[in-house]
């Protein structure tokens, strides 16, 4: 009993290890290249699941099948127009022939690195071959919305562009996908992360920020002066406007009364011969009134009417 | 150590087939715990078997084949996700949900379309749509989603103005953003659904930002002035229109007083004009006679001289030339 036992163990024990060498799984997310003795045999399985292979001769070499992050490091370039700037790009790969990976790269350490040199390089020169805002925008016709506070104060342009950051990124794109073909990598694409000014660059960009501001600024002070003149002038005018049509007015009103009161005295004084006469008589009286004060020194002959009863009190006049 | 522990066991005699049925009671519970699992209520488990993808299932307690051969990896479908850029609140609902706070100035600062700058901070809130491409397609999604959010981000500022993206464009970028985002996504099979993007604080860099402040004032200081004319003006003209109505007033007044006057005046005339022409002669006479009656007790000095007495003493001194009367 004991005997059959330990035999059994004996057979068993061996075979399960063979069994556990001669089956593999492949996941999802990866793909297998299969080395006899290093060398790659049988072509490449992709599809997942449990497999089989001859136990101890064969080696299992697992490949990513998912697309993968290429993440470059910051570098500071120049720019067309000499302006330094930080370009941080990334990218995203997928290994399509696994066997000249395998081949060339081996692993995927070695596959960034080459990644970094090839799209490193493009990237400088096709930032090199641009200008600095053909990097930074990307709709050559967009026309900005302009906040109506600012409509006047001539800033809110976009400076235009010829090329822009899409189509960039495909040059980088189409230079650097022929070169990374041959190791089996197909790019798919490359984006800039992150551009920002260079430390230097930075200070004259905000030196330019300022000056614009105040620009503006002084523009909207001297708006204010402008249109408070403006009104102050306006009111200097309609004061004058309404004196002196208050003065027009009243003059008019005026005169057409003088017209019709001098219309109304000559209608009564001019009626006769007699009312003539009698209009004489009373303004002449009137005038006496006016004449005579009390400092007047009247030297009156006996001649005149009020003494000529005196002279002879016969006669009758 | 060793011979004191064996001494506190007391001795209990245990044979072959009892540490037998041990073993198999303990096979049981393992296989038993290991062949269930529960997804959450949030999530969906995909399972793997032999690493093959097998099927997805949904919330609740399931059935596995157990020693590795059946995996379950759970995606929170349901679970709204975010990440913060240029700026974090704690509290991962994904990856790491924000970045390193060093990275924040690097993250935020962008390059907008008139070359001048802005810090821009943002958060996107999206969901895991499709579980199978999720955790298939592409290897680590959640930074793929980081970098495609400051790429996409990047771009749309660069085509707008330094006030779009400060003021007037913040919801016509936040659109723009989320569009493009997915468009990307799509492109890479990430199985994301990008539901919103939000722009937190837009500033101007801080050197600048001082200069931004004053055009605020500015703005501020052109309405004051502009009020300030405008209260001058209210101040002065309604006044004067009141004045000058005034005066129009007085002057018709004067109109009016002026023509009835000289109505007055002859219709005065014409009542005396018929008296007048009944008996002028004595009217005449009355007229002259009661103005001078009227006219000479006010003069003092008065002088009647004789025709006939052509010297100096018919001069009669009515009263004398010097001293008042009364």
């Amino acid at each position: 009993m004991n005997r059959f036992i330990y035999i059994a163990l004996a057979v068993l024990f061996p075979l399960l290890i063979v069994a556990y060498e001669a089956f593999y799984t492949v996941n999802e997310t990866e793909q297998v290249i299969m080395t006899q003795f290093g060398k790659p045999v049988g072509g490449i399985v992709n599809e997942a699941g449990l497999k089989l292979k001859i136990p101890f001769i064969q080696k299992v070499n697992r490949i990513e099948k998912r697309i993968l992050l290429w993440d470059g490091s910051a570098n500071d370039m120049p720019t067309k127009d000499k302006l330094y700037i930080t370009v941080d790009t990334f990218g995203r790969w997928r290994i399509k022939d696994p066997l000249q990976y395998f081949l060339r790269l081996r692993d995927e350490r070695s596959a960034q690195s080459r990644l970094e040199d090839i799209l490193g390089s493009e990237t400088r020169n096709a930032v090199a071959k641009h200008e600095l805002i053909e990097i930074v925008r990307t709709t050559k016709d967009r026309t900005p919305a302009v906040d109506p506070l600012l409509a006047e104060a001539d800033v809110g342009k976009l400076l235009p562009i010829k090329r822009g950051r899409r189509q960039i990124e495909e040059d980088i794109f189409s230079a650097a996908s022929v070169k990374l073909a041959e190791f089996g990598i197909e790019l798919l694409d490359i984006r800039f992360k992150r551009i920002n000014y260079n430390e230097s660059v930075r200070q004259k960009i905000y030196a330019r920020m300022i000056s614009e501001r105040q620009q503006i600024a002084e523009r909207f002070r001297s708006e204010g002066a402008g249109e408070a003149a403006k009104i102050i002038g306006n009111k200097e005018k309609d004061l004058q406007r309404i004196e002196s049509e208050a003065y027009r007015k009243i003059q008019s009103i005026q005169g057409v009364a003088d017209a019709k009161a001098t219309e109304i005295y000559a209608a009564a004084y001019n009626q006769t011969k007699s009312s003539r006469e009698l209009y004489d008589l009373v303004k002449t009286l009137e005038t006496y009134k006016q004449v005579i004060d009390p400092s007047t020194t009247l030297v009156l002959t006996t001649e005149s009417e009020l003494y000529q009863l005196l002279n002879g009190v016969g006669q009758q006049p | 150590m060793n011979d004191k522990f064996e001494q506190s066991l007391p001795d209990i005699p245990i044979s072959p087939r009892q540490i037998a049925l041990g073993i198999v009671i303990a096979l049981a519970v393992y296989l038993g715990y290991s062949s269930f699992y529960t997804v959450s209520a949030e999530s969906v488990g995909v399972v793997q078997r032999f690493g093959h993808y097998h099927y997805v299932v949904d919330p609740g307690l399931h059935f596995k084949i157990p020693f590795g051969v059946d995996q379950v990896v759970q995606v929170p479908v349901k679970r709204q996700l975010k990440e913060e850029f240029g700026f974090g609140t704690p509290g991962a609902t994904f990856t790491r949900q924000m970045s390193d706070p060093r990275e924040w100035e690097l993250e935020t600062t962008i390059v907008t379309g008139d070359l001048n700058a802005a810090l821009v901070e943002w958060v996107i809130q999206f969901r895991i749509e499709n579980a199978f491409d999720f955790l298939f397609k592409v290897r680590d999604p959640g930074d793929a989603l980081r970098d495609i959010s400051e790429s996409v981000m990047r771009e749309v500022v660069g085509d707008r103005t330094v006030d779009e993206v400060l003021t007037i464009g913040r919801q016509d970028i936040e659109a723009n953003a989320q569009t493009k985002m997915q468009e990307v996504v799509n492109l890479y099979e990430m199985g994301l659904r990008i539901d919103q993007v939000q722009l937190k604080n837009v500033n101007p860099p801080k050197p600048v930002k001082a200069s931004f402040d004053e055009v605020n004032e500015a703005q501020q200081e052109r309405e004051r002035m502009i009020n300030v004319a405008r209260g001058e003006y209210n101040k002065a003209v309604p006044q004067a229109r009141g004045t000058a109505e005034r005066s129009i007033q007085a002057g018709e007044g004067y109109a009016i007083q002026r023509v009835n006057q000289a109505e007055g005046d002859a219709a005065k005339f014409n009542s005396l004009l018929a008296e007048y022409i009944k008996a002028p002669g004595v009217t005449k006479r009355r007229l002259y006679l009661e103005t001078l009656q009227e006219v000479l007790p006010v003069v003092k000095n008065k002088i009647v001289l004789d025709d006939k007495a052509a010297s100096v003493l018919p001069l009669l001194q009515l009263n004398a030339m010097q001293g008042e009367p009364r």
